[in-house]
């Protein structure tokens, strides 16, 4: 082992999060709404992750929950009026909260690829209910004319149509998501999912309820999934069937991949490597999705445990305390 | 006579049209290592199964204590003092063996799945999980990945998790399967030594091994339990001898 001195380890976490309060700083507004995007992005992701890296649940229906969350936006807000943040947000957390349990409950029945299929199915459900009823314009979608506000008895707080306002806010959430996501990854919670999840026989003769537990972590990631789709409503003002389909279940998965299953915030970098790769090759490149798609398939062969994986090649700096081998290798760190 | 920690009252278990299990009931008394023996197909792992709820019975009853535990989930009965050992050794094999037992105490823990806070705050855990890692003798071996240890020491860790969640009573299936002599040595006395203050139901085919844990002894054959008592009488059982010692003389 190369004997470099160790950075702290808070230092990385914080230096990311200062850089992410200067950002809007010093670019065009553009890239604001484009950081905007990623930090919804990885919010979706890091939320996927909880199911898939930690509880060993590869589900396909996690647009479906980001998409519900989008779809209460876009019912609750006024034709003419500013929906209330302050209202719709719980109420659309809630809703994908609730579509999760309910899946969740009928799924987990299953295991390994059956469970994959069966939330494959339950995704496209919803999502051919809004598409084939007029609920939220059908197929055209609907639009949310006005952002949600964040008012108290008629005061606005903060202007979200103001794009470094909303990046703000959406800063926080994502603050608040890797920081939720932590607390959960490293309580008796986390450890026994991911028991269940290496050795589910063993778990559950231990005592562990394997069915609750899993249910518990199912809904409470899709409800994340649906505070990032609240967000994409917000930002894009549309909400459209597409929200919900497979193919951003897929794409959300590819995230989590590229990111890193073993980590919390592993998914979040996967989110921006991904979109910043779209952004580029979309500017330069007429067959960007083959480009990409190749890009993606180098990176999960070359880097399985994902991008983060080049952190200790750049910087020589083990990720294992050899002198606290209690801590699992696999549990979550920041 | 002691106190009976499990009682099974005349299971009966049919996998189409075969019986693998007919008619047999069971004691197992605190303090004591009961050894059920039988030649291949006796019904013994579809019995430890139906014990451990991983399998459920088409007729009869099981009491743990005073609790009846018969119609109970498998992580259910774990939760009511029931603790089983697998015959392929299951562990979490990506963490460390201190996680692995620091697991099973947290299970039996009165906030199993506590959602905040570390894992480490738990004193009664933290003192469960040392006394059953230095009664399974892997003390200084707590920071092992547990994939990494010898097929041995694995059996020990899984009696460590199985002893940390304080079990009445430990269902052990072929425990020195697949072990060489020494190894076996070690697995041997720690089980002898695990009947202080709980029940042992153990099944095994090494009959030196048997005949040296056993306090008790139940014979099955056909699914069916055609003799059951001390170690010395159940030897001398005719039906015994002739259904599986065999008329060669004394297997033991």
């Amino acid at each position: 082992m190369r004997a470099r001195p160790r950075l702290p380890s808070w230092l990385v976490p914080f230096l990311c999060l200062m850089a992410a309060v200067a950002l809007p700083f010093w670019v065009p507004t553009y890239y604001t709404q484009f950081a905007s995007k990623a930090l919804i992005m990885g919010m979706l992701a890091m939320a996927l992750n909880l199911a898939v890296g930690q509880g060993g649940l590869v589900s396909l229906c996690h647009a479906a929950f980001f998409g519900v969350a989008g779809y209460v936006l876009a019912l609750t807000s006024p034709k003419y009026d500013a929906a209330s943040l302050l209202l719709t947000l719980p109420l659309a957390v809630l809703a994908s909260g609730l579509a999760a349990l309910a899946i969740g409950a009928l799924a987990l029945r299953t295991r390994g690829v059956y469970f994959i299929m069966v939330t494959l199915a339950f995704g496209e459900m919803l999502y051919f209910f809004f598409h084939d009823t007029g609920i939220g314009g059908g197929s055209d979608g609907a639009f949310i004319n006005l952002k949600p506000e964040i008012a108290i008895a008629g005061r606005q707080l903060l202007d979200l149509d103001k794009p470094m306002a909303f990046y703000f806010v959406v800063l926080a959430f994502t603050v608040g998501v890797i920081a939720l996501l932590l607390m959960l990854v490293r309580s008796p919670f986390g450890h026994a999912l991911a028991a269940a999840r290496d050795n589910e026989r063993r778990a559950r003769s231990l005592g562990f309820p394997i069915f609750r537990i899993r249910l518990i972590a199912f809904t409470i990631s899709g409800a994340l999934a649906g505070l990032a789709g609240y967000f994409a409503a917000a930002q894009f003002g549309f909400v459209a069937p597409e929200m919900l389909g497979w193919h951003q279940s897929a794409t959300v998965l590819a995230m989590v991949l590229i990111g890193g299953l073993q980590s919390v915030t592993g998914p979040l970098l996967g989110a921006l490597v991904l979109l910043g790769l779209e952004e580029v090759l979309k500017a330069n490149l007429a067959q960007w999705k083959l480009a990409e798609g190749l890009i993606v398939i180098a990176i999960v062969l070359a880097l399985p445990n994902g991008v983060r994986q080049l952190w200790p090649l750049l910087f020589g700096q083990p990720r294992q305390k050899p002198s606290s081998g209690k801590v699992a290798p696999e549990t979550g760190r920041g | 006579m002691a106190e009976i920690a499990l009682h099974a009252r005349r299971l009966r278990k049919q996998f189409g049209g075969v019986r693998a299990v007919s008619d047999v009931s069971i004691d197992v008394h605190a303090n004591e290592v009961h050894a059920v023996i039988g030649p291949n197909g006796a019904g013994k792992s579809t019995l430890i199964n139906l014990l451990s709820g991983e399998l459920f019975v088409n007729a009869g009853s099981i009491m743990l204590g005073e609790v009846d535990i018969t119609g109970l989930a498998p992580d259910q009965r774990a939760r009511a003092g029931l603790g089983r050992a697998y015959q392929k050794t299951t562990i979490f094999p990506r963490f460390s063996v201190h996680e692995n037992v620091r697991l099973a105490a947290q299970a039996r823990s009165h906030a199993p799945l506590r959602m905040f806070g570390g894992i480490a705050t738990n004193d009664e855990v933290n003192r469960r999980t040392d006394a059953a890692i230095a009664k399974a003798g892997l003390a200084g071996r707590e920071s092992i990945v547990a994939n990494l240890l010898s097929h041995g020491e694995q059996r020990q860790l899984e009696i460590a998790m199985v002893l940390a969640t304080d079990p009445k009573i430990i269902l052990l299936d072929e425990p020195l399967a697949g072990m060489g002599q020494a190894e076996a040595r070690a697995i041997i006395a720690l089980i002898a030594s695990l009947k202080q203050g709980r029940a042992v139901l153990i099944v095994e085919h090494d009959m030196d091994a048997v005949f040296e844990l056993a306090d008790r002894l139940t014979v099955m054959h056909d699914g069916h339990v055609i003799a059951t008592g001390v170690p010395a009488e159940v030897r001398l059982h005719p039906a015994v001898r002739e259904a599986y010692l065999g008329n060669h003389g004394d297997a033991a």
